[in-house]
């Protein structure tokens, strides 16, 4: 069952996204954005993780759960070691993401030529 | 020719896109991607015993791996173009707007393409998804203890 949930909540997202994509004229940057600051908003009341819960790792894909990582690794820092975690714990969960996708768009660009 | 004018005549001419359609393949697609998630998380946890945390990390990799690498070959972007905002706002499609945008500028070097311009497209979500983290957290770390 969790399985369909995970379809439900990712496919959903993505609608909206298109939905707002079609009919705004804004672009899928600003979409993304969107998403982001929206992750982090829900995560800052604890709604995101009983999302989590809920849904499976389905809610971890889109990019909602970018701001939710980062606000959470943040605030479990600033639990341990008081305001100053909130920058030092920032990155804590997210790292794995930006580094793979760093790391990955440097080499591929090395391998691949641009296309015309 | 008149503004008003102008405007109508181009309604006539663009083509219209098909809301429904896109919004149902941006469903489908996207739901995919989140049910291939949850089907790496599970075998992740069953077969190669990892936790939970460590299982979602390495599904993360793949999923930006294979964005990263398609994105480079040149045909995720027919892929983004079809599924629109079923790849976008997945994690794939961070790792699309950064390796399309690391390969556009490669031609102009490594430090002043590559590096000045990596971040481009995708710098955007990381910017404001730090300062909305930060004001959120700083809120809920004052008024509500965390």
């Amino acid at each position: 069952m969790i399985f369909l949930y995970s379809f439900m909540f990712a496919g959903t997202l993505c609608l909206i996204g298109q939905i707002i994509l079609d009919n705004t004229k804004l672009t899928p940057g600003h979409v993304t954005t969107m998403f982001v600051i929206f992750g982090c908003f829900l995560d800052s009341f604890g709604i995101y993780d009983k999302f989590i819960k809920w849904f499976g790792a389905g809610t971890l894909v889109p990019i909602t759960s970018f701001g939710h990582s980062l606000i959470h690794g943040a605030l479990d820092k600033a639990h341990e070691s008081g305001i100053l975690g909130l920058l030092s714990g920032m990155f804590n969960l997210t790292s794995t993401g930006i580094v793979a996708a760093i790391v990955f768009g440097f080499i591929f660009s090395l391998l691949f030529k641009a296309k015309d | 020719m008149e503004k008003e004018e102008y405007k109508k005549l181009i309604s006539t001419i663009v083509p219209k896109e098909n809301k429904l359609k896109n919004g149902l393949i941006a469903f489908i697609i996207g739901g995919l991607i989140g049910l291939l998630a949850e089907i790496l998380v599970v075998i992740f946890q069953s077969k190669f015993n990892l936790s939970y945390k460590e299982s979602t990390s390495v599904m993360m990799v793949i999923l930006i791996f294979f964005a990263s690498l398609f994105t480079a070959m040149g045909f995720f972007d027919n892929l983004v173009s079809f599924a629109k905002a079923g790849l976008i706002v997945p994690i794939t499609g961070f790792a699309h707007a950064m390796t399309s945008s690391i390969i556009d500028y490669k031609k102009e070097g490594f430090v002043t393409g590559i590096g000045s311009n990596a971040f481009k497209l995708s710098g955007s979500v990381i910017l404001y998804g730090v300062v909305s983290a930060y004001v959120f957290g700083i809120v809920r770390y004052l008024f509500f203890g965390g």
